[in-house]
């Protein structure tokens, strides 16, 4: 009887001996699991990072099979390029505005979806719907709304009287105009989100706070900007820092709407990477200009978590 | 310090009625207690009064003076919240410090003032600290201080002794009694906690469904309840209920004892009690039993003191317990209000 169960452990043992040595072992199954979200992120993240650093300092191009390290002659090249200045301006410009529009109406909407009202979810549908259509496919509407000849948003201006007859702005192919119109449709493509960050940070004000701030006397803009805002520092700063991460980097809406034009005012340093990495082969100062934000994006994330980690509540 | 009043007030959500007409006079310097079950709506009366809950109908009066339809801020009040409701991002002087500062108060007054309300509650070394490096205890002094500080004529407390523990509970019950007392402000205090209410109210309102069951001192509801609910809420273990006749009758488990502990008194109603089991509770002796025929074989509980060491419960044993006849309350078996004594 003894042996009889012995023989069946032993059987099951050997058995199951392989799987077991994987399905057991935390320090192995650990490794397994987690393998394939660092192959992922070395081979598409890490790899291409460090293959931009070697050519930010090389002078490598499409065209030919030549490598040779310079050192920092494509960085000071570019410090005194006219483009590139313009580039690294229009970039500091379009974030910090569309960044500081999109916060003020991503508050003012959240504060009225916090309310209770008639017709709140088909607001609110209306709101996030920017954030569900696929963001080319927008982008290409607005090239549509804003076409030079064709504009809907022109028409229906003239035809309700607030533009004159003969008043017909060419949004895309002015200076100023292409800058205000990028700008409005960034602000378009990233309000739904941060309305639902502001909404989320919002509620997780506990109800008990607002009243006692309302029986302590406070008005609406003592509880707005001594209450409300304080207590929801922390979340608006992740939202800020990844909304600035996020408008830095993006060129979907540039790249579509106006391709850095007209004269390269609305030419960002990722658009303009794109145009003279790729489209114009000089690959080494493609990725110079890429890489010249990431000092600048990297002290921004450390300067926003430090703050966020300051303004922490309890 | 002003009373406060309420006049047909009611809260209606939809078809629930939180509160459904409740009449409340409280007079000056009083404690007074809304005493009831959670979803009573003793909490929406309170914000009512607050002004954080516009009643359906009805009004409210504060020294006299209707208030419904006033903000919070005009009403002169001060609310304690069972959260305590402290700001987190704000020092502890900033919390004192911030009804003052929307009053408009200079810099030095509310100095002076938070001094003052921070010594009364023994807080001046915390008004550095942020509110979350705080013990339970140490936030409730916080919240009354902040609660003081502006000197409002109506103190209104949304249990604040619930969230802390059972040890810390029974000084701080003392403390907040020994306040009130020493600022006499009139407070209406929000409890479903009975031996908080009994043991500071000067008068307790029970609230069951939106409703005032009774509003009394404290002895007063215990003892000579107005409906079957106040007996059943009261008092624990609760008063024991049983029926006969057109009547339901009631006596409190401590005054359901042997004979022999009776043995002055006279004019005792007699009931044969049939022990089912004991439960020894250190003080108390909780005895759980049936009566005789006359009561249907109710179930009941007699609460004997552990002092009265010379007597011996069995269980499975028939004993002679007795009850006092004034100690005996009748109710009507329909209304459950108090009713007229029929012979036993």
């Amino acid at each position: 009887m003894d042996t009889d169960v012995k023989t069946v452990e032993s059987t099951f043992r050997s058995r199951n001996q392989h799987l077991s040595f994987f399905f057991d072992n935390a320090t192995v199954l650990g490794v397994l699991m987690i393998a394939p979200a660092v192959i992922y992120i070395l081979a598409l993240v890490g790899y291409p990072l460090v293959l931009a650093f070697i050519y930010s300092f090389s002078d490598i191009t499409i065209g030919s099979s030549h490598f040779s390290f310079v050192g920092l002659e494509n960085i000071q090249m570019l410090i005194r390029d006219f483009d590139f200045k313009t580039a690294l301006y229009n970039t500091v410009y379009f974030t910090a505005v569309s960044m500081i529009i999109v916060l003020v109406l991503a508050k003012i909407l959240a504060l009225i979806l916090l309310k209770d009202f008639k017709g709140k979810f088909i607001i609110r549908t209306l709101i996030l719907m920017p954030y569900v259509a696929p963001i080319s496919l927008g982008v290409i509407g607005w090239l549509w709304m804003l076409d030079s000849i064709y504009s809907p948003i022109n028409w229906l201006l003239q035809h309700t009287g607030l533009f004159g007859p003969d008043f017909w702005p060419m949004w895309l192919g002015k200076p100023k105009l292409a800058m205000s119109a990028i700008i409005t449709v960034h602000v378009w493509r990233m309000l739904p989100l941060a309305t639902v960050i502001m909404l989320a940070g919002l509620t997780s004000i506990p109800q008990d706070i607002q009243d006692a701030a309302l029986v302590d006397g406070a008005g609406y803009f003592r509880r707005l900007f001594q209450i409300t805002i304080p207590m929801m520092l922390p979340i608006m700063l992740v939202a800020v820092l990844f909304g600035i991460v996020f408008t830095a980097t993006d060129i979907i809406i540039i790249l579509v709407l106006t391709r850095g034009g007209p004269y390269g005012s609305t030419q960002v340093l990722v658009s303009k990477a794109f145009y003279t990495g790729i489209d114009a082969g000089d690959l080494a100062t493609g990725a110079a200009t890429a890489l010249f934000l990431f000092p600048l994006l990297a002290a921004v994330a450390i300067f926003m978590l430090r703050i966020a980690r300051r303004a922490e509540i309890a | 310090m002003p009373e406060v009043e309420t006049r047909g007030i009611a809260k209606h959500f939809g078809e629930v009625k939180a509160v459904d007409g409740v009449d409340i006079v409280s007079s000056e310097e009083e404690f007074l207690v809304l005493l009831g079950p959670s979803g009573c709506g003793k909490t929406t009366l309170l914000r009512m009064i607050a002004g954080l809950e516009d009643p359906s109908s009805g009004d409210i009066l504060i020294g006299g003076h209707v208030v419904t339809h006033l903000p919070p801020r005009a009403r002169g009040i001060a609310m304690v919240f069972q959260s305590y409701a402290l700001y987190p991002h704000m020092t502890i002087y900033k919390n004192i410090a911030f009804p003052l500062k929307a009053m408009g108060m200079t810099k030095h007054d509310r100095d002076k003032k938070v001094d003052w309300s921070a010594t009364m509650l023994g807080i001046e070394h915390l008004l550095q600290r942020k509110p979350r490096e705080l013990s339970g205890g140490e936030r409730q002094r916080v919240a009354l201080a902040r609660a003081l500080v502006r000197e409002p004529n109506v103190f209104l407390l949304d249990e604040p002794l619930s969230n802390l523990d059972a040890k810390l509970r029974t000084s701080a019950r003392e403390e907040l009694y020994r306040f009130q007392k020493d600022v006499s402000i009139t407070t209406i205090y929000v409890t479903h906690d009975q031996v908080e209410a009994m043991g500071m109210g000067d008068r307790i309102a029970v609230m069951n469904a939106g409703k005032v069951r009774q509003l009394g001192k404290p002895d007063e509801v215990y003892s000579e309840p107005a409906d079957t609910f106040v007996a059943g809420f009261l008092g624990s273990p609760p008063m024991n209920l049983v029926e006969t006749q057109d009547r339901i009758v009631g006596f409190r488990p401590e005054c359901f004892l042997p004979r022999q502990m009776h043995e002055g008194s006279s004019d005792v109603l007699s009931l044969p009690f049939e022990v089912k089991r004991v439960e020894n509770l250190g003080a108390d002796r909780l005895v759980y039993g049936r009566l005789g025929e006359l009561f249907n074989h109710a179930a009941v509980i007699a609460n004997l003191p552990t002092s009265f060491t010379n007597y011996a419960v069995e269980t499975n044993q028939s004993y002679d317990f007795v009850v006092p006849r004034n100690d005996v309350k009748f109710f009507d078996i329909r209304t459950g209000l108090r009713a007229e004594p029929i012979p036993l």
